[in-house]
């Protein structure tokens, strides 16, 4: 164990804590940036930390292939590699299983890909993926998990839970760095509640220094989506971390918070920047649209960060998708938006006005009261009251 | 816009000042002009560009042509690939907008005065901008389809007509400190009678331009002539006698021989006033802008840093002016020329040392060769940012040495030294292969 999980204050089951890692004391609920080949797109380590990022997300699967695990090693790890002072999370590889499935070969030994690379076969078992991120070095590295799509059905996904069980002990008997390096296990099941809960105990068992929701944010219904976290963040442990992977949309991670969830990354403010979009209180903002050329109101008027203080969408209009200025300054903007979102929900839960803040988050997202029902059903799980938010 | 030469070296290079309204501190001439996309680098974000030195980074190059599109009469297609020429001035249209119609390339002039002009707009309210149709990287003069009524310019949006009109509607709007008037740049090649008219088109437009003139912002006139000494002559003389505030040489860096230039480029400078400051565009590399410096020429915009940051090299050439010959420099390093290094060579796959040991530039100070040859294999922007960073920083302080040898007096040593140690190397590394 190599961290310290604190809980600060709490609504209900949502909860705000300081998670002291050997790199970097965070605070939680916290969103974290994916970087996955060493860098988050456009933005240098200076700029991260100005705006507030506390960990990065980086990918075994990618750095493995460049520039190796054993490079980043050589030079003294991840953090030194790159410069960044503050935290590191590397995932295991294992989402690259359902994103590029099609080579993809999993058998209990491990996963087969075919390196996009170069074409070679790779061998990612637990014990390799653990050896490569105890290489990299990361604060917090994730077990490799046999996981899933969502939208799946039958016995794989049974299959697959507990052989994510059987891989994790694997992981656990691999991990060479275990004073230095948290590994995180990461919950299984599909959409299934009995799959999950077997899962849940199973790794609670092994006492990990926390714990990740995985499986999700991969296409199935928002209401089948938060089922699964509140079941999850409420057999978890109350005194260790709570990372739902892959998530994500400004909206998920509020209803998520409020079940009890502490961590989330995801490439949508980074990705969504490129092709143009901005992230505003009222949702998304198209920056590419026509409506654009001559607006010259700032991106986000309640916006504190440099491009919103400095821009207006005219500008950023004809910059976007055109020149690489575009992407940065929007993506800046996006991940502003994102550790100021993660700033308000800790303060918020801090300083007992979390139930406030929801409300006044969900009346900007949805003026005319139209709150999506699933929204509606979480926050009652959480013992929100939203109803002012709520037209019907 | 004020500017006085305060010190001349052997020869007809000068140190001198300019101080621009909008920039706090005095600039120090000969000086280089940062390349900018749109009124921003192309690369360095704006809160790192002030990690670059001060002030001597605070005078950056524009072209209007970067944000032309609503004030124009063209209507181009969705597709940005097309090369096909659309001439304002002839009406030729496309037929009708495909969906992904994108109606202009930036804010309409009315807009940017709106948000109060391109200080405003770009946020770098500390800044100097010299506006210039012609940007060596993106905005290429394309004299054949040039003609009375305009200047043609290959941008990436396709060719586009700038007439003076139009021209000066976006210097109005945009508010730079100094700006160009629209010339008709011809290549080296051309034939006598279009360089001519050339010449005659580029005052005419002066004259025209010079009428439309905004109130504040100091007006450069553009200087024509190709590879004819009489035209630059001429031109030169025409030019002198009108009333602005400095002078832009153009029609250089299109094809001129480095033989050839400095007669071109004395033929100009012989006929111009001592006192106002004189820019040019087109002298990119480190030789070249020598030879700008000892005809008397003070401001400079390179599109080197650009190529040199977008082909993934460092510049690495000794800035200190002191006797240094390393008889040890080995040649291991792949793409080196003692000027570079290529980045992207194997050779730096490890290697945790900065790209030049002392230099205090952001990506020096934190960062090393391995991170950005990683970057360059995995097609990271963040490479071309610390590369420009870099770049940028070191060739700013090329022209720092330059200044401090004009002012000991000793610029023409300088010059001669500089080039004959690089082609040294260049002598030194055929024989040790």
């Amino acid at each position: 164990m190599a961290l310290r999980f604190e809980v600060l204050g709490r609504f209900n089951r949502a909860r705000a804590a300081q998670l002291t890692l050997p790199h970097f004391a965070c605070q939680t609920p916290l969103f974290m940036p994916v970087g996955t080949q060493g860098t988050i797109k456009g933005l240098t380590t200076d700029q991260l930390e100005e705006i507030g990022c506390q960990i990065i997300l980086g990918n075994t699967y990618h750095l493995a292939l460049r520039p190796t695990s054993e490079l980043i090693d050589e030079l003294g790890g991840l953090h030194k590699f790159m410069n960044w002072p503050r935290a590191l999370l590397t995932d295991s590889g294992g989402f690259q299983m359902v994103s590029l499935l099609h080579l993809a070969d999993i058998t209990e030994k491990g996963v087969t890909f075919q390196s996009p690379v170069d074409g070679k076969p790779m061998l990612l078992t637990p014990e390799e993926s653990i050896q490569i991120q105890n290489r990299i070095g990361a604060d917090i590295i994730m077990a490799l998990d046999d996981v899933v799509r969502t939208t799946i059905t039958g016995p794989r996904i049974e299959e697959a839970m507990y052989r994510t069980l059987r891989w994790v002990d694997r992981c656990i008997a691999a991990h060479k760095r275990p004073h230095e390096q948290n590994l995180f296990g990461i919950v299984q099941g599909g959409l299934d509640p009995v799959l999950r809960d077997i899962c849940v105990r199973g790794l609670v068992d092994r006492n990990l220094p926390g714990y990740a929701i995985g499986g999700l944010a991969g296409g199935e219904d928002k209401d089948s989506f938060w089922r699964v976290v509140a079941q999850c963040t409420a057999a978890l442990p109350e005194d260790k971390p709570r990372y739902v992977m892959g998530v994500g949309y400004p909206l998920d991670i509020v209803v998520c918070s409020a079940l009890g969830a502490d961590m989330y990354d995801c490439v949508y403010p980074t990705r969504t920047a490129r092709f143009g979009t901005a992230l505003v209180p009222e949702g998304v903002l198209k920056l590419k649209h026509n409506a654009m050329v001559n607006d010259t109101r700032p991106i986000d008027p309640t916006c504190a960060c440099m491009v919103c203080k400095n821009y207006t969408r005219a500008y950023i209009h004809c910059l976007v998708t055109k020149d690489a200025m575009g992407s940065q300054l929007l993506s800046y903007h996006n991940l502003y938006y994102m550790l100021q979102l993660s700033r308000n929900l800790h303060s918020s839960i801090v300083e007992g006005r979390f139930p406030e803040f929801v409300c006044d988050f969900l009346q900007k997202m949805f003026p005319k009261g139209d709150v999506p029902e699933w929204v509606c059903n979480a926050m009652d799980v959480a013992g929100i009251d939203i109803s002012s938010c709520c037209s019907s | 816009m004020k500017f006085a030469v305060k010190a001349l070296s052997s020869g007809k290079a000068r140190a001198g000042v300019v101080h621009l309204g909008s920039c706090p501190s005095s600039i120090e001439t000969p000086c280089l002009l940062l390349s900018t996309r749109k009124g921003l680098p192309i690369f360095i974000s704006p809160d790192l560009l002030s990690s670059l030195p001060s002030p001597d980074s605070n005078l950056l190059q524009f072209s209007p042509l970067h944000l032309e599109g609503a004030s124009s009469t063209l209507v181009s297609s969705g597709r940005e690939v097309s090369k096909r020429c659309v001439n304002i001035g002839q009406e030729a249209r496309w037929g009708d907008t495909t969906p992904n119609f994108d109606s202009s390339e930036g804010p309409s002039p009315k807009t940017i005065s709106s948000i109060g002009g391109l200080h405003q707009m770009v946020g770098l309210h500390e800044y100097g901008f010299a506006a210039v149709a012609r940007d060596s990287i993106q905005c290429l003069p394309e004299c054949g389809s040039t003609n009375k009524t305009g200047a043609s310019f290959e941008t990436p949006c396709g060719r586009r007509l700038i007439k003076p009109v139009e021209y000066m509607e976006m210097i109005t709007s945009m508010k730079p400190n100094l700006w160009a008037t629209l010339a008709d740049e011809v290549p080296a090649w051309a034939n006598n009678k279009r360089n001519k008219t050339s010449v005659d088109r580029t005052v005419k437009w002066l004259d025209e331009c010079i009428a439309r003139s905004p109130a504040g912002g100091a007006v450069f006139g553009s200087i024509v002539g190709g590879s004819n000494i009489e035209e630059r002559k001429r031109c030169a003389q025409e030019v002198a006698v009108r009333n602005v505030s400095g002078y832009w040489i153009g029609g250089f860096g299109l094809g001129e021989s480095m033989e050839e230039r400095p007669s071109l480029l004395n033929a100009v400078t012989d006929n111009l006033p001592k006192d106002w400051p004189r820019m040019i565009c087109g002298l990119g590399l480190p030789e070249e802008v020598l030879q700008g410096v000892a005809a008397g020429v003070d401001l400079f915009d390179s599109a080197y840093i650009y190529h040199l940051t977008i082909g993934g090299f460092a510049l690495t050439f000794p800035l200190d002016r002191t006797e240094k010959i390393d008889y040890n420099y080995q040649l291991s390093d792949q793409g080196s020329d003692r000027t570079k290094i290529n980045l992207r060579a194997t050779v730096y796959r490890k290697d945790a040392t900065p790209i030049v040991e002392d230099c205090c530039c952001y990506t020096c100070q934190n960062h090393t060769k391995a991170y950005i040859n990683h970057l360059l294999n995995v097609h990271e922007m963040l490479a071309q940012i610390l590369l420009e960073i870099h770049n940028t920083h070191h060739y700013l302080g090329f022209f720092r040495s330059i200044r401090e040898a004009i002012k000991e007096g000793c610029f023409e040593q300088f010059q001669k030294k500089f080039v004959q140690s690089r082609r040294e190397h260049l002598a030194a590394d055929v024989v040790s292969v």
